[in-house]
């Protein structure tokens, strides 16, 4: 422990305050600070914010583990659910509940159904609305930019992460689905809304098809959220501007007197990726929803990195 | 967010219900919800009546109330659209439009006894309805827009659905001139269709998959058949009638159309003439010439056919000939509960109410109505759509006349859809399918549509509306149509041992299987209850089959064999009346009785108690079964919708040996493009690479941008010139800031709050740009994202953490954001820095103010960089830390370092700092040490013995002044006199001096510097 004593000439108030210095902030190796360290000629820009550090940040918040873990409990409380309602016995149609209750991989598709429209978008968002909010709002994005972290590298490694957590999540939910589902309902075929039956290996591989496809088809709210992202500082601002989007756009898509107009709304191909419940795959919707998806996401994304590109941060 | 995917979830659900027949759209993004279909407004319509010939037993002419609809070009085929039973000719605006935007002249008009036409309903009687329509195609065979093949011969197809499409498939057979058909939904045989009998001999060929056994003398379909009839006697002359929910489109012929009954006295009291001079008067008049001549052009018309062939001269005169009976002429004052229905057409009806059977009267007028009199005639192209949800025509019907017609070479094409008279009225697929047809067979455009056959699989579960339920199966040929193969099937034993069966004296209470007429959503409410009282306790026999091992779609009729016999001792009529229908049973018990359709037989069975064997031809259905599923046979005695017997009987119901199943399969494919469409492809292929490119053009602008200049080895660790920043909204935070920072300076930046100070910092640290001016670290320039910035440690405006993790980790993770190596980090020394003690390892969330204070500033530090900027970094300390803080920073800038230190304490500055530069409004108004802004006015404090004497000697110099005494200082403002000056004065005055300094009062110096604007 070394006392300041040896450095009062420059006035005696340094003397006179040395006898208050809490324990906790006498500096013991403040002399090593004065040993001349190297120039920082190690900096690189490409290797700022690698993707482990980035990830590591994201997985250690609680709104990470909350999210995957409702994802992947979701399927558990939908089979709660089936078990608790009541048969309502035979004679009345046949409705989506009880094709869940045919087999896993029924089950399966009906979780993708459930949560497709509106759980997977706020989950989307979320990771993609909050990833830069949440810093501004932190105050730790100034650091990471003075560190320096290039702006374009920061969000596209933001984005990246965000995209593995949005991917991993949307694949978690019919993996766990498929999984309580067969231990729940057993490995039988699925019977598709239209009648069809496939095969159970068939039809697991489908629905997580149908996942990767929800993922692409979510691409373009993950360009809203991260445009939204980084022009506000309020992550809920971000990841509700996004999500109120989606439920606007699924609503005039139930106004049929838009006609084609319909067709350019980024949700209007939502729910095509049940053209792969069928033995023989109609790609068509699901590419022209892939189509819109992206276009849009690039659009967006393009404007988000402008964006952040010139905004001055001032939070 | 749990809640709300509940919420989600139980929406999904609850859309189902009201929409089950909705869902089971033909098309994924066309529900078959009547949607209004865009048509261009080029189409011109005009309204003009038409006068017909009476026909047999009516005097005079009828007026038909038409419209005419022209497309942009012509001249152009014609289609003519006959509406369904109940409708008039607005029903069928939406057909009559689409086709002329496809190109077509497109007549349609209201059937006489309907809408505001004149005449009587005779049932599309050769005599009447389809003469009338003859007449309408020679009125387009004089019409300048109409395509014409020959004089008096139109190129024209004809198309309508359930009675229009009877009479499409009666007018081919009758005119020659009729070029392409597509009848929707109709009868073959309507004696038949009200009077089926399932029941037959054991030889019927498997050749179609919907044959159907057309035994004679059947059960009386009276449910159907009285909303046939009702609706026809309540319909109105008011061209407001019909608005059924489905009455816009070529299925809506359910006859079920509720019409307002105000003028129907009215109307049932005219005769045809009558009726024809009335409507004429209310029409708008536009065309009251027009009328005239198209009646002379029509006569003319009507000469024409008749000396153009032979074949149809003969059949017009076989049909006079046979015509009506001269007693079936309409007596003076018709009973009112005929309503427009012929006199012969009500006195059918009555008789078969009332008895239950029918007579051969009644079957040879059905007959005349029916296109099985005429199939063998039609030699146009016919494109059959059917239903699949229809009890009152059924897949047998269409299947029937689709033999019929193609036994003869004619090419038939045909189509059932999910719908008919049960359930959804025909969607866009179906009115593109017919357009298409027309196209290549009137036109000659588009691509030949071929002769095949699709079927539309619904798998009746209950989904939301975005969810497609339904797929459509397309096979090459129908089978067992004009060479094509025969229909394979699928045999399944069915279990069962003998059962007895009753049947109730009155034939009540019976089952109830589907409620005719209520169509759509509503009809559905008949499957729904059809699972609790199809079939009544003692009146069914049941049969199963075996649980399905693969999934099996069926596509027509099954048949199964079985016996009926007497039970000794128990009533029994020479006859039985019985009921077939298939359920699909699931594992769970589930039960749906397919198509909803019941197959009724009427057998005759031996007296003597041995067993009659019958051939059932069960409901024709599209089903798909589940594997695990089985389907169950029933067999019983009553039925709501048909006539049953009212004495009671009881049957012993077996199968017959060795009877099986015979499921009928049509193997195809489904119609998916399973290509994948081309242009969306390409679209995302462009999309990607034009993002790429883009990507890799801002990378390529960025690192030309980017390439940093070498800065000098010994440049300045900052240099600030004529830096200005103007925020968005006009405020200039700073204005020409101009300042040089050395090697091993500790730097004040001291101004008021709103100086300007913290924006200098932001564009220190490359988080905002300066509107002009530049920054230059280490000679290099600073910018947003400079690499020069890894060379200044900064604390900004407080400090930025991640409260989730510890103050440890978040040093960690930040060097690591850092990419540099860890080692360069001092880790250790900061955190001694930071001086929290276990805190480290807590959450920031946690942390007081001033642990967050002292974390930031040994983040500042990591790295030791060669600048350090720290903004306030006093803020939230307590004195003894403040205290160890000025140290430290001395320190730093002793080992050659620069410290750059913000604040607008005094004080702060004062003790700290070597150097100073004091801001204002945002400029720089000081610039110097602190000792030369301090001393900078001449202000001098001396340590005296004597203060009184002291203050007399100095008052004495000359410029000095401001001389004041406190304790024992002596303060003087000595105004360029040196202070050495001073002192040997005062020693020369004989008073002892202790000190002599300048004034230790920056605050003096920075109020002065500042104006009166910080003054309190």
């Amino acid at each position: 422990m070394t006392q300041p004593s040896e450095h009062e000439s420059r006035g005696d108030w340094l003397h006179r305050d040395a006898k208050y210095a809490d324990p906790s902030t006498r500096k013991g190796h403040v002399g090593l600070l004065a040993a001349d360290g190297s120039p920082a000629s190690s900096y690189r820009a490409g290797r700022t914010l690698p993707l482990r550090v980035e990830l590591v940040r994201q997985l250690k918040r609680r709104r990470t583990q909350v999210t995957f873990a409702l994802v992947a409990l979701l399927p558990v409380i939908l089979w709660i659910a089936f078990s608790l309602t009541s048969d309502e016995g035979p004679g009345t149609s046949v409705n989506l509940v009880d094709l869940a209750k045919g087999s896993g991989t029924n089950f399966a598709v009906f979780a993708l159904f459930a949560t497709a429209g509106f759980l997977l978008v706020v989950v989307v968002a979320l990771f993609f609305g909050d990833t830069v909010a949440s810093e501004a709002s932190w105050s730790s994005l100034r650091y990471l930019l003075a560190a320096p972290v290039p702006r374009a590298r920061l969000l596209r490694q933001k984005a990246i992460v965000a995209g593995l957590l949005s991917f991993t999540a949307l694949l978690l939910l019919p993996v766990v689905a498929l999984v309580v589902g067969t231990l729940a309902y057993g490995t039988g075929d699925l019977v598709s809304p239209t009648g069809e039956s496939l095969g159970y290996w068939a039809a697991a591989g489908r629905a997580l098809l149908g996942g990767v496809y929800v993922a692409v088809n979510l691409l373009w709210v993950a360009g809203l959220a991260l445009l939204l992202s980084v022009s506000t500082d309020a992550p809920l601002g971000a990841v509700g501007g996004a999500v109120m989007t989606s439920i606007v756009s699924q609503i005039l898509d139930q106004i049929t007197a838009l006609e084609d107009l319909r067709n350019y709304l980024p949700t209007h191909y939502a729910n095509a990726w049940s053209d792969l419940l069928a033995s023989r795959i109609d790609w068509g919707d699901m590419t022209r929803g892939a189509f819109g998806s992206i276009t849009w996401a690039a659009v967006l994304f393009a404007l988000a990195a402008w964006r952040f590109h010139r905004k001055d941060v001032t939070s | 967010m749990l809640g709300t995917a509940a919420v989600a979830t139980v929406a999904l659900l609850v859309l189902t219900p009201g929409t089950a027949a909705a869902a089971t759209s033909t098309n994924a993004t066309i529900g078959s919800t009547p949607t209004p279909v865009p048509t261009s407004a080029d189409i011109r319509t005009s309204d003009q009546r038409i006068d017909v010939r009476g026909g047999p037993g009516v005097p005079g002419t009828v007026s038909l109330d038409t419209t005419l609809y022209l497309p942009e070009t012509t001249p152009a085929p014609a289609v003519l659209v006959a509406h369904g039973f109940g409708g008039n000719k607005r029903s069928v605006d939406t057909d009559a439009r689409q086709l002329a935007d496809r190109g077509y002249v497109v007549l349609t008009w209201s059937a006489r006894g309907f809408g505001a036409s004149g005449g009587q309903i005779a049932l599309d009687s050769p005599d009447h309805e389809v003469a009338d329509a003859e007449q309408l195609v020679d009125w387009l065979g004089g019409r300048p827009e109409v395509q014409q093949d020959g004089p008096g011969d139109p190129r024209v197809g004809v198309t309508g659905g359930s009675y229009g499409g009877a009479l499409s498939l009666l007018l081919a057979g009758y005119d020659r001139r009729v070029d392409a058909l597509a009848p929707v939904i109709t009868w073959n045989d309507l004696s038949q269709a009200l009077f089926p009998n399932a029941g037959g001999p054991t030889d019927l060929p498997e050749d179609t998959p919907a044959r159907g056994t057309f035994g004679g003398d059947g059960v009386f379909k009276r449910g159907w058949a009285g909303v046939f009839f009702s609706s026809g006697s309540s319909s109105t002359g008011g061209a407001a009638g019909a608005t059924g929910a489905t009455d816009d489109s070529t299925g809506s012929t359910n006859g079920a159309a509720p019409t307002d009954g105000s003028d129907t006295s009215d109307t049932t009291g005219d005769d045809g003439s009558a009726a024809g001079s009335d409507t004429g008067s209310s029409d708008t008049g536009s065309d009251a010439n027009g009328s005239s001549d198209d009646t002379s052009s029509g006569s003319n018309g009507s000469d024409g056919t008749t000396t153009s062939t032979n074949d149809l001269a003969s059949a017009l005169g076989a049909r006079t000939g046979g015509g009506l009976p001269a007693s079936a002429v309409p007596p003076a004052a018709p009973p009112v509960t005929c309503g427009r229905f012929t006199a012969e057409v009500c006195a059918a009806y009555t008789e078969a109410a009332t008895t239950g059977r029918l007579s051969p009267a009644t079957e040879a007028l059905l007959r005349r109505s029916s296109p099985v009199s005429v199939t063998d005639r039609i030699t146009a192209p016919t494109l059959i759509v059917q239903g699949e949800q229809d009890t009152l025509f059924g897949l047998d019907q269409a299947d029937a006349n689709a033999r019929q017609i193609a036994a003869h070479g004619t090419p038939v094409k045909l189509a059932w859809y999910a719908g008919g008279h049960d359930g959804a009225a025909a969607g866009q697929a179906v009115r593109d399918q017919i357009g298409e047809w027309f196209d290549f067979h009137l036109r000659g455009t588009g691509e030949d549509p071929g002769t095949s056959f699709s079927y539309e699989v619904e798998s009746g579960i209950r989904a939301g509306r975005t969810t497609t339920t339904s797929r459509t199966v397309v096979a090459d040929a129908y089978p067992g149509l004009s060479g094509a193969a025969p229909v394979t099937t699928q045999a399944l034993p069915l279990t069962g041992q003998p059962q007895v069966v009753a049947n109730p004296a009155g034939g009540n209470p019976a089952a109830i299987t589907s409620l005719p007429g209520l169509g759509g959503a509503l009809g559905s409410l008949g499957s729904r209850l059809s699972a609790f009282t199809a079939d009544l306790p003692g009146q069914s026999a049941l049969f199963a089959g075996p649980a399905l091992t693969a999934q099996t779609d069926v596509a027509g009729a099954p048949r199964l064999d079985v016996t009926v016999s007497r039970m000794p001792g128990q009533p029994a009529a020479d006859e039985a009346v019985l009921f077939a229908k298939t359920y699909e049973v699931g594992q769970d018990g589930l039960r749906q009785l397919l198509g909803n359709a019941v197959a009724p037989v009427r057998v005759a069975v031996p007296t003597d108690g041995s067993p009659a064997r019958v051939s059932i031809t069960l409901p024709g259905v599209v089903a798909p079964i589940e594997v695990g599923n089985r389907l169950v046979v029933s067999i019983s005695t009553t039925d709501q919708g048909f006539a049953s017997p009212a004495e009671p009987a009881v049957w012993r119901i077996g199968l017959a040996e060795g009877a099986a199943l015979a499921v009928p399969v049509v193997p195809g494919r489904a119609v998916t493009t399973s290509t994948v469409p081309v242009w969306p492809l390409v679209g995302i292929g462009v999309v990607l690479l034009l993002s790429l490119v883009g990507w890799l053009v801002a990378k390529a602008l960025r690192r030309r941008r980017e390439v940093p200049p070498a800065g000098a080895a010994d440049a300045p660790p900052l240099e600030i010139s004529g830096l200005a920043k103007t925020y968005k909204g006009g405020f200039s935070a700073v204005k020409e800031v101009s300042f040089t920072v050395q090697p091993g300076m500790v730097l004040g930046l001291l101004g008021p709050n709103g100086a300007g100070k913290t924006t200098v910092l932001r564009m220190l640290m490359g988080l905002i740009s300066p509107t002009s001016g530049s920054i230059r670290a280490f000679g290099e320039p600073v910018g947003p994202g400079a690499p020069v910035l890894a060379r200044i440690g900064a604390f900004v405006e407080g400090p930025g953490f991640l409260p989730h993790l510890s103050g440890a980790d978040n040093l960690r993770l930040y060097w690591a954001a850092t990419g540099r190596p860890t080692e360069e980090a001092h880790l250790e020394e900061a955190l001694e820095v930071a001086g929290l003690g276990e805190s480290v390892h807590r959450r920031v969330g946690t942390y007081s103010q001033g642990m967050r204070q002292r974390l930031a500033i040994a983040q500042a530090m990591l790295g030791l960089p060669e600048l350090l900027v720290l903004d306030e970094p006093t803020n939230g300390l307590d004195p003894p830390q403040i205290h160890a803080m000025r140290e430290l920073l001395r320190r730093y800038a002793e080992g050659g370092r620069t410290v750059l230190v913000s604040s607008h304490l005094l004080a702060e500055v004062e003790q700290t700092c070597t150097h100073v530069v004091v801001m204002h409004h945002g400029r720089v108004v000081a610039d110097g040490t602190v000792d030369d802004i301090i001393a900078g006015g001449g202000a001098a404090s001396f340590g005296v013995d004597v203060p009184e004497r002291a203050v007399e000697v100095l008052a004495a110099l000359d410029g000095v002044r401001d001389v004041a005494a406190e304790g024992r200082l002596v303060h003087a403002e000595l105004n360029g006199t040196p202070r050495a000056s001073a002192v040997q004065a005062l020693v020369a005055a004989g008073i002892s001096v202790e000190s002599a300094g300048p004034r230790r009062r920056l605050e003096d110096a920075f109020l002065q510097l500042v104006g009166e604007d910080t003054a309190p």
